[in-house]
């Protein structure tokens, strides 16, 4: 058993602790918000917050987790009105919507340790998250607005 | 149309039984049959009201990211004069009844705008004669306003719940009824209004339902490992080190199809386990000998050589007038290149994946596909089933991009299900995603031109040689179809009075497939780059030698040079190949983006228009091309001619999304081949557009009333040649291959022009 702090909630989890952040998760937690893009750190699909940082859950292991504080997409607010979720909702971000909740949790570690970055600060944040439906130039203008609403 | 209204309404009301029971995407709860839901009006296949007034359309085309899961529905709604905040949009299962439910080609507009609003003004009719039934007055005085009928002369109201049991009475009017009228633009409530995706909040909350996460009870996850060579097959396998994997619990073999293998399974070892990492790891451990078949010594760039000598060689003539060989003969002045486009992958965010749940004689699927009516099909018979023996529910399709056409995955998973009797979720690796795709073709072209003494074009020769997506499905298929020439070779709209286009045979050696704007690709490259060489040549600005090639507004005479011109399926009648319209997103792109400023050394613009799936776009991109031969794209401006939009928001993005995807296309990706595998596996060599080279892009609307176009794909072929264009403007090299190699494009190099 692997002891796994998940939005808030202390877990016992029955699996190898090799196994990946990412598909314990999914598979064995059951919160599929966190999506499988690369398996290899390469697309941010899978990124999660671990005490607080962004980190790429699908090379992350479970040992790695453990003892630390996981936050996915699901725990990132009670109810959905984290400010850069509203900020994706009045930008009309989405297109397919996959990699989003990646994009969200990258865009909000951005802006938790640095609440006003430049446009360059939020380029070198986000250049590690691919929207293959090309939404990024929407990605940005929810970051800027985010900042501008949480003044 | 007819299809939807010439049915009985027992008939009708008989088929909403399964809308009823339909998979609603984005609940978390996988809905298996609750048949307590009531409906009691439903006219036809994509509507039912019940006695609340809820208003439910089905959305039968797949959402991928088009925003058509809201678009289709937005039609329906507002000819209905429904209250958007009380429409729940349900997705349809794969079934004939509601039409075609092929999502691509950029079809779904232009296919079913007049359809929905067939289904939404008839039904909405029905709701006013019921109305005036209740009433004891005439239809004529009662209307539809916002989820209400309204007896206009005393103001009485009634609601669309408390009608729709008298609505249910009524006939439907047949398609022909002369009563149908349909809403005056002016008193469009949705349509063309930019309206919010319905699955938005679910997405920005993770609670968005993709093919992925899909969960039944008792599900196990595969994982496939398949012949790294198309058309081969495994010889010999040994598993026992694979079973001793932690979670691993079986290991299946599925026979490979002989290629062209079409739709069906490639075939491989299948590790079956309790969690996609456990098959993943089993998979690793699985020891096979391969049979590599006859595309083992299939080499990409000896294929380019192949491809690019046939060019240079005469081939099938597909468009022909005037005398081109005698114009180039007499030309002032002579121009010709080859261009060339690899083979791309699609990768969608979301890899291909299906759960599959075999029970008895039965099958059910959930999968993210494009085409699920032929996912049906395809699983029917690779199980020996009936079709009404198959359902497929789909999901959301985390991307898609033409990749998600094609079923071979979802066959696979209820191959899998069959042979161990459980539910199976299978997940492709980005490693099989990228080595297993229907690829876009590779394509090598050769263009000529003749110039007269003032720089005029008087004779224009095109070659095009590529794979034909038919060689996946039809052994010996060497010649592209008149759906793959259409697609900017035999559509060439300049004025030049001699013009002969021809395409040479190439033999296929892996599976091919659509990718977002096909064909138009490579043709759009290469035509949009040579006008660009033409201009130059001619010492003449770039757009206005573009205006000079367009040449008076007229529409392309296929008849006249015997050209077979499918149109993209849709009729030439309504949509015509017109080239004012061409000219007018050129004008409009010109107004609004900054052509003729001044710019700093190494920076540039470059501009490309063209007609792709019924829509005209034109395209300025402006470039900065680093010493280091790095290029930067700090602004893109679009000018769309789509006909009449929808849901402009969804249209904006869907040009911005083809902006970036062309990028990808233009700077980053390329599949390659040697001995027949594929060299590429994941994002690390696979490379992809990111933020930081996304442009700001700028999409420009001409107003119009003509018929709704695509709006998919358009934007992607012309935005390859304008990113090119800008880079000779900058540097004076010629971009004439994909992706553009930075080294060519360092400063020292780029001091002589080409």
């Amino acid at each position: 058993m692997t002891t796994l702090r998940l939005n808030g909630t202390q877990r016992e989890i029955d699996a190898d602790p090799q196994t990946p952040l990412l598909w314990t998760i999914r598979d064995i937690v059951g919160l599929t918000g966190t999506k499988f893009g690369c398996g290899i750190g390469a697309c941010g699909a899978c990124t999660v917050h671990m005490d607080g940082q962004a980190i790429r859950s699908c090379i992350t292991t479970l040992a790695d987790a453990s003892g630390h504080d996981i936050v996915t997409i699901e725990g990132l607010s009670p109810d959905g009105t984290h400010p850069v979720q509203r900020a994706w909702e009045a930008n009309n971000v989405p297109q397919c919507g996959y990699c989003q909740p990646g994009q969200i949790m990258q865009a909000a570690a951005l802006l938790k340790q640095n609440p006003k970055p430049s446009d360059q600060e939020i380029v070198d944040a986000m250049t590690g998250n691919i929207c293959r439906c090309g939404t990024y130039q929407r990605i940005r203008a929810a970051i800027k607005s985010a900042t501008e609403n949480a003044k | 149309m007819t299809a939807i209204l010439n049915m009985s309404r027992r008939n009708v009301i008989a088929g909403m039984t399964g809308l009823v029971l339909g998979f609603h995407v984005g609940s978390r709860k996988i809905p298996f049959a609750d048949a307590a839901t009531p409906t009691i009006f439903s006219p036809n296949v994509y509507l039912a009201i019940d006695e609340t007034g809820l208003v439910t359309i089905v959305a039968h085309r797949s959402e991928m990211g088009t925003g058509i899961r809201t678009g289709l529905p937005m039609v329906l709604a507002d000819e209905l004069e429904a209250d958007w905040t009380r429409v729940k949009v349900v997705q349809a299962q794969g079934d004939a009844k509601y039409g075609d439910q092929n999502t691509d080609g950029s079809r779904s507009t232009w296919q079913f705008y007049e359809p929905m609003r067939v289904a939404g003004a008839s039904a909405r009719q029905m709701l006013e004669t019921a109305a005036a039934r209740k009433w004891g007055v005439h239809p004529r005085d009662c209307r539809a306003r916002n989820h209400m009928v309204v007896h206009i002369p005393t103001g009485r109201q009634l609601a669309f719940g408390d009608v729709a049991k008298v609505a249910a009475t009524l006939e439907v009017p047949p398609a022909d009824h002369l009563d149908l009228t349909f809403k005056p633009a002016s008193e469009r409530r949705y349509v063309g209004k930019p309206m919010p995706i319905v699955d938005l909040h679910d997405i920005v909350r993770g609670k968005a339902t993709f093919g992925i996460d899909v969960v039944l009870p008792g599900m196990k996850y595969a994982s496939i490992e398949r012949c790294p060579v198309y058309g081969g097959k495994v010889a010999t396998f040994d598993t026992s080190e694979a079973l001793k994997v932690s979670g691993v619990e079986r290991v299946v073999a599925i026979p490979a199809t002989p290629i062209p293998s079409g739709f069906n399974p490639l075939g491989g070892i299948a590790v079956i386990a309790s969690n996609t990492w456990a098959a993943q790891q089993g998979r690793q451990k699985l020891k096979i000998t391969w049979d590599f078949g006859p595309n083992a010594n299939h080499d990409s760039g000896a294929y380019r050589t192949e491809l690019e000598a046939t060019a240079k060689q005469p081939g099938r003539v597909v468009r022909n007038q005037g005398n081109v060989d005698t114009a180039l003969a007499t030309a002032s002045h002579r121009v010709a290149a080859d261009y060339f486009v690899p083979y791309y992958s699609h990768a969608p965010m979301e890899v291909p994946n299906a759960v599959a749940n075999v029970v008895a004689d039965r099958c059910e699927i959930w999968t993210p596909t494009q085409f699920p009516q032929a996912a049906r099909t395809t699983v029917a018979e690779v199980l020996g089933l009936r079709l009404e023996q198959v359902t497929v529910n789909v999901t959301l399709l985390g991307g898609a991009f033409g990749r998600k056409s094609k079923p071979d995955y979802v066959a696979e998973a209820a191959l899998l299900s069959r042979e161990i009797g459980a539910p199976v979720k299978l997940t492709w690796t980005r490693e099989d995603d990228v080595r297993h795709d229907y690829y876009h073709a590779i394509c090598a072209q050769h263009l000529e031109a003749g110039l007269d003494a003032d720089g005029r074009a008087t004779a224009w020769l095109h070659r095009t040689v590529f794979p034909a997506i038919e060689s996946t499905f039809q052994p010996d298929v060497t010649y592209g179809s008149a759906g793959e020439l259409q697609q900017g070779v035999t559509d060439m709209p300049y004025a030049i009075a001699n013009v002969r286009c021809e395409n040479g045979p190439a033999a296929n050696h892996v599976r091919i497939g659509w990718y977002r704007s096909v064909y138009n690709i490579p043709h759009a490259f290469a035509v949009c780059s040579f006008a660009d060489e033409l201009a130059h040549a001619a010492g003449k600005d770039p757009v206005e030698h573009l205006r000079q090639l367009l040449g008076d507004p007229r529409k392309l005479d296929f008849a006249a040079t015997n050209v077979n011109y499918p149109n993209y399926g849709a009729s030439l009648d309504l949509y015509p190949v017109d080239t004012s319209r061409l000219r007018s997103v050129l004008d409009l792109v010109v107004q609004n983006s900054e052509w003729g400023q001044p710019l700093p050394p190494r920076h540039g613009r470059g501009v490309a228009v063209h007609r792709s799936f019924l829509s005209y776009v034109a395209v300025i991109a402006e470039v900065a091309v680093g010493n280091d031969g790095a290029v930067t794209i700090p602004r893109v401006d679009v000018a769309v001619d789509c006909g009449l939009v929808v849901n402009p928001d969804r249209v904006r993005a869907q040009f911005e999304g083809a902006v970036i995807m062309a990028i990808s296309n233009t700077l980053y990706s390329s599949i390659s081949l040697k001995r027949g595998r594929i060299e590429q596996s994941n994002f690390g060599d696979y490379q992809v557009a990111r933020t930081d080279i996304a442009p700001q892009t700028h999409v420009h609307f001409v107003e119009s009333n003509a018929p709704p176009g695509g709006v998919g794909e358009p934007g992607v072929p012309p935005t390859a040649p304008a990113i090119c264009n800008a880079i000779f403007a900058a540097t004076g090299k010629r971009i004439r291959a994909l992706p553009i190699n930075p080294d060519d494009l360092k400063a020292n190099n780029a001091r002589t022009k080409t």
